[in-house]
């Protein structure tokens, strides 16, 4: 059963993924495309045990941060000739390298690595463990973090500000 | 296996087969009680009336037998998918939410649950989460300007409401520790001494005696009455319904992001937004109206005074029957809630709705937050 639904889910992330990258004309279904892979993902991660991991994936990724993404494009309104003038064919030549030699890494760096299954410490991936560690190994890293995100946000702010007077 | 798949047509069939076609003809009846009105009374059949209530049909045939248009600049694929991906969040909603408690009969336990996860309230807000995709993606694939301007309405305000519901109800996890919404259902089939703390202070005798031992239900609502009223206004505010009903302002943009949709394609926005009000009324009454748990009568209670003339199996059946019971009632009187907020509110203007949310609801939600910790470690003190 975990390895039916771990196949029918990888699938649909691969062929999200594939659908954002191949609809260069419609960015919109692209960012949809980009949902299913996020939500399948999710779902993968639950079937791993992370489930925090997992429904965060579908609270944060495909749920806020991709419908910030669709505003954008619908706010711009993206024409064909817009969307041409970056693709040129070097361009798309060294991101097909740059592709290769990351999936290239990734094989590399798994390469033996896969021994038995581990074995799950009690209540591993609940909310409570994830925050227990995070509000006490990691409390410093956790607050640096929020502390460049505020950075981001001020920055952005006065930005935009600075454009509107 | 069997007894998810019973659970879960029962609690289908009770909310979307007998609330949701009731729902519209209640909405027309109050609203008209309430402008002094006759209200739906036309639909007939052979002469029978039947105080409007045929008038449900009558829109479901209608809206089946209308054409399905498709705009000819439209995306052709997402203007069908954006109503299914409006209907489906409401629906799979249903399925952490706690129609009753447990109950053992002999061997057998019984959970009133489809799904009793750990993360049950994450599980409601990542739902939530992509309900957003319906309008947001309803209005781009119309290719219609209005359609549009009503989808970014809707986006921004289901996004900004999301932050909030999540904070709102932070305290309320506080107070129950989990986040698994049967066991906060079953937190609070109990009581709880309103001033217990008093007595902890010097000025404890200038009061009268008997205001210390006021109980009351242990209750969402009143543990966290600040949570309720936030998390009541954000949740409705993630419905779109009057007076959060910016995105599809008649007055201003026409219909919103549903206005190219014809026949059943828009009785599904329909549906959707009428469905969300009996959800919302469930999981509003299982975070803070106490779920399936009838006030100052706990479940120990019934069972221990029932069977003791009738034996324990009749006693634990009577229990469950009157818990369901119990929790339908509830979700009744919020639907009647939430028709009389609708028809009694104007709608708000939409920077109103965000700054509602942003300069209002977050700051007050961070503040019952730090109160509600505050508290706590009060009361831990105390022991």
């Amino acid at each position: 059963m975990t390895e039916v639904l771990f196949y029918g889910f990888a699938a649909l992330a691969v062929g999200g993924a594939l659908g954002m990258v191949l609809n260069v004309r419609n960015t919109v279904a692209g960012a949809m495309s980009l949902v299913l892979t996020m939500v399948s993902l999710g779902a993968i991660y639950v079937l791993l045990e992370a489930y925090l991991l997992g429904v965060l994936q579908v609270l944060v990724y495909a749920g806020a941060i991709v419908v910030l993404f669709l505003f954008v494009v619908m706010l711009l309104n993206l024409r064909e000739d817009d969307l041409g003038a970056s693709r040129q064919p070097i361009l798309k030549a060294v991101g097909a390298g740059a592709g290769v030699l990351a999936l290239g890494l990734v094989g590399l760096s798994l390469h033996g690595t896969f021994g038995p299954a581990a074995i799950l410490p009690e209540g591993f991936g609940s909310y409570r463990e994830v925050g227990l560690a995070l509000f006490t190994d990691y409390l410093l890293a956790f607050e640096s973090t929020s502390l460049l995100l505020l950075g981001a946000m001020v920055g952005s702010v006065i930005l935009a500000k600075r454009s509107l007077d | 296996m069997l007894e998810t798949v019973l659970k879960l047509l029962f609690i289908v069939l009770v909310i979307m087969g007998a609330f949701l076609p009731l729902i519209t003809w209640v909405e027309r009846k109050q609203a008209a009680i309430m402008q002094d009105r006759i209200g739906a009374n036309r639909a007939d059949l052979f002469g029978i009336r039947a105080l409007g209530l045929l008038h449900p049909a009558a829109d479901v045939l209608k809206l089946l037998s209308k054409e399905d248009v498709v705009p000819a600049g439209a995306n052709r694929v997402l203007h069908l998918l954006a109503p299914v991906l409006a209907l489906v969040p409401a629906i799979i909603t249903l399925a952490v939410i706690p129609f009753g408690g447990t109950y053992v009969f002999g061997a057998t336990t019984l959970d009133l649950v489809v799904a009793d996860i750990d993360w049950g309230m994450l599980y409601v807000f990542a739902v939530g989460s992509i309900a957003t995709y319906g309008a947001v993606i309803a209005g781009w694939a119309s290719n219609n300007n209005w359609a549009l301007l009503g989808s970014m309405r809707a986006s921004s305000q289901m996004i900004s409401y999301e932050v909030t519901m999540g904070l709102s109800l932070v305290g309320l996890f506080m107070v129950f520790g989990t986040l698994r919404l049967p066991e906060m259902a079953a937190a609070q089939d109990t009581t709880f001494r309103m001033l217990g703390f008093v007595e902890h202070f010097g000025w404890v005798e200038s009061l009268p005696v008997w205001l210390g031992w006021v109980r009351l239900p242990a209750w969402g609502l009143f543990l966290q009455p600040l949570g309720f009223l936030l998390f009541l206004t954000c949740i409705m505010a993630e419905n779109k319904r009057p007076p959060f009903d910016a995105p599809e302002g008649e007055s201003e943009i026409i219909a919103g992001y549903h206005i190219e949709y014809s026949g059943m394609r828009f009785g599904l926005f329909y549906t959707a937004e009428f469905l969300e009000v009996p959800v919302i009324g469930a999981l509003v009454a299982t975070l803070f109206l106490g779920g399936w748990s009838i006030p100052y009568l706990s479940q120990e209670a019934i069972i221990g005074g029932v069977s003791s003339v009738f034996g324990l199996g009749f006693a634990t059946g009577l229990c469950l029957i009157l818990h369901v019971s119990m929790f339908f009632l509830k979700v009744i009187f919020l639907i009647w809630f939430q028709m009389l907020l609708r028809w009694t509110l104007p709608r708000f203007r939409y920077d109103q709705v965000m700054d509602l949310c942003w300069k209002m609801i977050l700051p007050l939600s961070i503040a019952n937050v730090f109160v509600t910790a505050f508290v706590i470690l009060f009361l831990e003190d105390l022991g």
